[in-house]
C-alpha cells in the first residue's frame, strides 16, 4: 500500500524521484479517507512551489482538501486526465492518478520526508487522521 | 471527528454499521454511517434499484388528547385539519417571525392522536418548544428513544419490503401510512422519504430494528438493494430539492423565503408566525431560495458567496456534485430580483468567480 520507492508527507502526499523531477500524488490512505474523488484542481504549468506550499485542491463528494507540495520546484506537467476522470485518484493513486510533475530545486529536500516505513508508522500513530 | 466517540449516541443498528465496515461520523450528537461502499455508488443504487438508511436518530413526538389537532395547528404552518387518519403532511414548526424552528412530517393516527417526525439534531429543542407552546387537554410525549426508523428508497423498495409484510404496500398512497406488522413485529409503514424516489419509512421498536435491517438486506440484495449512509442521503435529497435544516432552512429565513409556500396555509386559522407570514405574502419576499447548476468547472459548497457582475447577491446554503445528474448543483438565497430561472451568476470558489445559472427545481424528478 505504501511503495518503498516513494517519499511521503505528513499531509499524505507522495513524491517519486524521476531524475531531476518529482512526480506527486496522494496516498492510498488519503484517497480512502476522502471517499469518492469528484474534482481535482491543479496549478498551471510554470507555477513555482515551496516545499509544503499548497498547490491545489482535491474534492470528495462531501469535502474540500488542500494538496501540499512535497518539494520546492516548478510545475512542468499536470495530469489533465483527472479533469474527466477524477476517480483515478481513488483507483490508481500511485499510477494514473498522479497529479503534478515538478522540476526540483533541490532533490535533497526529499530527505526531510518520510520513507514508506516511516509513513506507515505515522499512520499507525495519531497521524492516521 | 470533533467529539470523542463515547459522547455520541448510538442507534440500535450501530454495531451492524461498524461490522459492515461503514465509515462513521458524528452527526447531530449521533454516531452514524456516512458511507459503506461509497457515496456515488450508494446514490446511484437508490435511483436505479434500492437503498436502505438507518434514520433511527430522528425524533418522534406524539400529541395525544382532545386538543391534539388544536395544538398542532397552533404550532405549524400547514393545515393539519386536512389530514385523514392514515395520512401524512410535510410542515414547518414556525417561530414568531415565521421562520423555522424545524421542518417535520405530521401523521394522523386518530382524531385525538397525531405523531410528528423531526430532525435528529433538533429533537430536544423541538420538544421543549412544542411543550412551551401547547396548552389544553393534550399530552406531548417524546417517543424518540422507543422508536427506530429504517428508510427503504428506490424503484425496487416496494418489491423488497413486500416480502416481509402482509400489508398491501401498493395500497398505501404516497404520503399515507399504514399500521401492521413487518416480520411479525408491529410497525408503522409510511410511503414517504427524503430521496425523491418511491419508497417507505418503517417505524419499529428499537429491539426489532437489527433483525429487520438484516432481513431487508437478505431479501433486497438480489434485487440490487445496498445499505446507504448520510452522505448519499444528502446528495439524494439535494437532487430532489428537499431542504436540510441548518443549511437551507433555519430560524433566520421565513417559510416563504425558503420557497415552501405550499406548506403555508394562512386560511387555516391562527398559528405562531402567522402575522409576519401574511404580511410577507401580501408584500412579497425580498430574497428567495433558488436552485442553481454550475456552468464552469467547480463545486459550490455551503457559505460560498453568489455574485453577479462582481457584486454579492446571495450565499450558497447547500452544494455538491449531483451523482445521478452528473453535474454540480446547489441551493442558495439570492435577492429576489436575481431569482428568475435562467439568471446567470457566479459562485466564488477560492476567490475565483465560477459561472453558474439559476435553474428550475427539483433538479431531479422521478418518472411516475
Amino acid at each position: 500500500m505504501y511503495p518503498a520507492d516513494l517519499k511521503y508527507t505528513k499531509e499524505h502526499e507522495w513524491i517519486k524521484l524521476e531524475g531531476e523531477k518529482g512526480r506527486v500524488g496522494i496516498t492510498h490512505h488519503a484517497q480512502e479517507a476522502l471517499g469518492d474523488v469528484v474534482f481535482v484542481e491543479l496549478p498551471k504549468v510554470g507555477r513555482r512551489l515551496q516545499q509544503m506550499e499548497t498547490f491545489g485542491v482535491v474534492e470528495s463528494v462531501k469535502a474540500v482538501s488542500d494538496l501540499y507540495s512535497p518539494a520546492s520546484g516548478e510545475v512542468v506537467e499536470v495530469n489533465s486526465a483527472l479533469e474527466a476522470k477524477p476517480e483515478m485518484v481513488n483507483n490508481e493513486c500511485y499510477g494514473a492518478g498522479w497529479m503534478i510533475l515538478v522540476k526540483l530545486v533541490d532533490p535533497k529536500e526529499l530527505g526531510k520526508l518520510m520513507d514508506a516505513k516511516g509513513y506507515e508508522a505515522y499512520l499507525a500513530s495519531e497521524g492516521g487522521h | 471527528m470533533s467529539a470523542p466517540e463515547g459522547l455520541l449516541k448510538r442507534t440500535p443498528l450501530n454495531a451492524i454499521h461498524r461490522q459492515m465496515g461503514a465509515k462513521m461520523v458524528g452527526f447531530g450528537g449521533w454516531d452514524m454511517p456516512v458511507q459503506y461502499r461509497g457515496i456515488l455508488e450508494e446514490h446511484k443504487a437508490v435511483r436505479s434499484a434500492a437503498g436502505m438508511f438507518d434514520v433511527s436518530h430522528m425524533g418522534e413526538v406524539e400529541f395525544r388528547g382532545p386538543a391534539a389537532l388544536e395544538a398542532l395547528q397552533h404550532l405549524t404552518s400547514n393545515d393539519a385539519s386536512r389530514l385523514s387518519v392514515g395520512q401524512v403532511q410535510y410542515s414547518a414548526l414556525t417561530t414568531e417571525a415565521g421562520t423555522f424552528v424545524d421542518d417535520l412530517t405530521v401523521y394522523k393516527f386518530a382524531d385525538d392522536r397525531y405523531q410528528v417526525t423531526v430532525n435528529a439534531a433538533n429533537v430536544d429543542k423541538d420538544v421543549a418548544w412544542m411543550r412551551d407552546h401547547t396548552q389544553g387537554n393534550v399530552e406531548v410525549r417524546n417517543l424518540s428513544d422507543e422508536t427506530a426508523l429504517i428508510a427503504l428508497q428506490g424503484p425496487r423498495a416496494m418489491e423488497t419490503l413486500q416480502q416481509l409484510t402482509p400489508l398491501d404496500l401498493s395500497g398505501i398512497r404516497y404520503y399515507w401510512f399504514a399500521q401492521g406488522t413487518v416480520r411479525g413485529q408491529d410497525a408503522v409503514v409510511s410511503r414517504t422519504g427524503y430521496t425523491g424516489e418511491d419508497g417507505f419509512e418503517v417505524y419499529v421498536k428499537p429491539q426489532h430494528a437489527a433483525a429487520l435491517w438484516n432481513a431487508l438486506l437478505e431479501v433486497g440484495t438480489p434485487l440490487g438493494l445496498v445499505p446507504c449512509g448520510l452522505g448519499a442521503r444528502d446528495t439524494l435529497r439535494l437532487e430532489a430539492k428537499m431542504a436540510l435544516y441548518g443549511n437551507d432552512i433555519d430560524d433566520r429565513h421565513t417559510v416563504l423565503e425558503a420557497d415552501l409556500g405550499w406548506i403555508l396555509k394562512l386560511e387555516k386559522g391562527e398559528f405562531i408566525g402567522k402575522l409576519p407570514l401574511a404580511k410577507e405574502r401580501a408584500e412579497g419576499i425580498r430574497r428567495k431560495l433558488i436552485g442553481f447548476e454550475m456552468i464552469g468547472r467547480g463545486i459550490a459548497r455551503s457559505h460560498y458567496t453568489i455574485v453577479k457582475g462582481g457584486q454579492p447577491i446571495g450565499e450558497v446554503t447547500s452544494g455538491s456534485p449531483a451523482p445521478w445528474l452528473e453535474k454540480n448543483i446547489g441551493l442558495g438565497y439570492v435577492a429576489v430580483e436575481h431569482a428568475a430561472i435562467g439568471t446567470e451568476c457566479d459562485i466564488m470558489i477560492r476567490d475565483n468567480p465560477v459561472p453558474a445559472r439559476v435553474v428550475s427545481t427539483p433538479f431531479y424528478k422521478r418518472k411516475r
